[in-house]
């Protein structure tokens, strides 16, 4: 496999563990509300609390994560971008 | 000598200064107002001097912004800094439905409606991982410019042009009739002319200097309106004593809301009953519970298909996508797509509180503001509930006729919770004129992005790729800024008419983009073997069959039954199902693409090296 090939690899992983965390708390977890919704953080019903708050903080975290980890995979492999700042 | 001004390098390194003293300024704007509202200055020239003022400094940003430069009409010259990006994407998400509607929403809709606050983020990480850093590598100006070059031919450009004029015109008419409604009630003007007003007001922000004018004028619009958005809801909930810090502290609310629903009793009013008590249209009474989850499997599938729907549109939309195009790297971009959510989740997380806080604060009876319960009479004479009633928006409807009011007769339009709850918490009139503010700033800064994406896609892939390739930078240019005020003419049009209603909701703009786009956009960067025919062939599929279900089950339509839950609001799980089915199928049974392309595909994959289009292409 040839470095570029490797390269992409592991970006599509990546991809893939994040849409798969972004499934659970924008889908997956609200199958369950009702149950969910016995649950409580901070006081409030857990399912009310997710779609208020919870999920949003979530993504927000998420996509800050998975930028980080995407610079780290492109310079492993040599495919970071030179010369130009923020 | 401004244009020189704002290329050079220190303008770039300058920005927190500049956008900080900005801050600084508007806030003591506001204090300035506090004191003339102190000193006998009435509420309407406090209205007045606060849409003003606040306009006519975009307006200044957009003058200063204005441009010659292709790449920089149509991208900022990609020179936007991440955090910055961030705050104009923001600006350019939130409408002036987020702004003024959505607290309402979820007053009225409660958990139900909130699947929207989980569509309408949750749609970001989409963007980030599978779209913004492949196209900001691709290096185009446009969304149908990738679409165009990815897999070749005029055809699959001019569908892509297509589904993005009507997502994006869907959606424009109603930012158009926002800022109208805004400037008519602000100004003291007819809605008719105000509708102008707001077009005028948001062409000068865009017209000279394009996506760089568009860009630095967001950003000062998102300042205003996250200011006019979280002053409110910090200072109802301290003034009130419900807790310093909403966000974390109202649990205790919400668990109250939960027994008065109990003890007032959720009754849905028929429809005759409210006909015939003269209700005036629009207005709506509480039936729905605050954080109780609806029983039942269809009422978990109806959430889940509702924030799919927001989620996979919000990564087809391409005044969202093209914001993007203007960061200086492709990293930029992956960080500038986080700043973005960031941003947008400061408001969004606020809106349930503000739904919250104004809720407790007309329900709770051991509240002096509460109003359920009490005697009718006595309500007619508080001013705030007098001022509405007269202007059709809110209402009491008697229907027990027992002289006192229950929860089920009460009837408010869902705006009024973001407009009147500063008055109804007796916050000074100072907050009422922000808010004015912030709405004016959320419509314009979402019409603005819209509107540029829908003139660019039609000078950019429309004039110059398709009709006249031989055309010189100026007359580009020209074409652009014609169409901008074609546009915008024809968006402020229809919003005059005051026939938005029948052009429907807001939420048709996702539909219609994810069943057209999302799958084409996908595919194009993560199969190479997704073909021209195959691409050309969904996005047709998928618009047709997408729109053709939508007249069939739409209430101003055909009006039939839903199939599996599937109502107006969601035909685009139709669309873009049809559409992926469609391309894959098609694009198997046609030849794959040359090598070219399948190169082409591999260098978007990367974030170094040169853009696949050039700089003046």
């Amino acid at each position: 496999m040839s470095n570029k090939e490797r390269h992409w690899e592991k970006t599509k992983g990546l991809m893939m563990l994040t849409l798969a965390i972004w499934f659970v708390f924008s889908i997956v977890i609200f199958m369950f509300g009702e149950s969910l919704n016995n649950g409580s953080f901070l006081g409030y019903p857990l399912a009310y609390y997710m779609c208020a708050q919870g999920s949003i903080v979530i993504f927000v975290v998420l996509i800050f994560w998975f930028a980080n980890r995407q610079e780290k995979i492109d310079e492993e492999f040599g495919f970071a971008e030179r010369g130009e700042d923020e | 000598m401004a244009e020189k001004f704002i290329n050079k390098k220190d303008f770039i390194s300058n920005l927190p200064k500049i956008y900080g003293t900005y801050t600084g300024g508007f806030l003591i704007f506001i204090i300035l107002m506090a004191i003339a509202e102190q000193a006998g200055m009435d509420a309407k020239t406090i209205g007045i001097l606060f849409v003003a003022f606040t306009v006519a400094i975009y307006a200044l940003i957009g003058w200063i912004s204005r441009t010659v430069q292709v790449d920089a009409y149509y991208v900022a010259g990609r020179q936007v800094p991440t955090v910055f990006n961030g705050m104009a994407t923001a600006a350019d998400w939130m409408s002036g439905a987020s702004f003024v509607a959505m607290a309402g929403g979820i007053y009225f809709g409660g958990y139900t409606y909130m699947a929207f606050l989980v569509g309408w983020t949750g749609g970001y990480v989409l963007v980030s991982s599978l779209m913004a850093p492949y196209l900001r590598k691709f290096g185009c100006y446009t969304v149908p410019d990738f679409i165009g070059t990815r897999y070749g031919g005029n055809g699959a450009r001019f569908m892509a042009v297509v589904v993005l004029t009507l997502a994006s015109f869907t959606y424009v008419t109603a930012q158009i009739n926002a800022t109208g409604t805004i400037a008519s009630r602000a100004l003291g003007i007819p809605f008719e002319l105000g509708v102008w007003v707001g077009l005028v007001s948001i062409l000068l922000c865009s017209m000279l200097g394009g996506m760089r004018a568009v860009t630095w004028t967001q950003v000062a619009q998102y300042i205003v309106l996250i200011i006019a958005y979280l002053i409110p809801v910090f200072w109802i909930s301290n003034k009130n004593g419900f807790g310093f810090f909403p966000h974390l502290m109202l649990a205790d609310e919400v668990a109250r809301l939960n027994d008065l629903e109990a003890t007032f009793g959720l009754v849905k009013n028929a429809a005759a009953d409210i006909k015939a008590a003269g209700v005036p249209g629009g207005l709506k009474s509480i039936s729905v519970p605050h954080s109780d989850v609806p029983a039942g499997g269809m009422a978990a599938w109806k959430f889940i298909s509702l924030a799919i729907c927001m989620m996979v549109g919000t990564a087809s939309l391409p005044h969202i996508l093209m914001r993007y195009f203007t960061t200086p790297s492709v990293k930029a971009a992956r960080k500038s797509v986080a700043w973005s959510l960031f941003f947008i989740a400061l408001l969004y997380t606020s809106a349930p509180m503000l739904a919250t806080l104004s809720k407790i604060s007309l329900l709770d009876p051991n509240l002096p503001t509460g109003l359920i319960g009490k005697p009718i009479a006595e309500i007619m004479q508080i001013e705030w509930v007098n001022a509405w009633i007269n202007v059709k928006q809110a209402f009491i409807a008697d229907f027990n006729g027992d002289g006192v009011l229950q929860l089920n007769e009460w009837f408010m339009r869902g705006d009024v919770v973001v407009l009147a709850t500063p008055e109804v918490a007796g916050l000074p009139y100072v907050i009422s004129g922000l808010v004015a503010a912030g709405g004016m700033a959320a419509a314009m800064s979402t019409a603005d992005g819209l509107i540029l994406a829908i003139a660019n896609a039609l000078s950019h892939d429309i004039y110059y790729k398709i009709v006249d390739p031989k055309a010189d930078v100026r007359k580009r240019l020209l074409v652009a800024r014609a169409l901008l005020i074609v546009i915008g003419a024809a968006g402020a049009y229809i919003a005059s008419m005051r026939i938005t209603s029948i052009l429907g909701a807001v939420a048709w703009a996702f539909d219609f983009a994810m069943s057209g786009l999302f799958f084409p956009l996908v595919l194009g960067i993560w199969w190479k073997r997704a073909t021209r025919a195959g691409a050309v062939a969904g996005m047709v599929a998928g618009l047709g069959s997408g729109t053709a279900y939508l007249i069939y089950v739409g209430p101003k339509f055909m009006a039939q039954t839903p199939w599996l839950g599937i109502d107006h609001l969601r035909f685009g799980i139709i669309g873009a199902s049809v559409c992926l089915v469609v391309m894959v199928v098609v694009s198997l049974m046609t030849e794959e693409p040359d090598s070219a392309t399948q190169k082409m595909v591999d260098e978007v994959r990367v974030p170094s090296g040169k853009t696949i289009l050039g700089k003046a292409h």
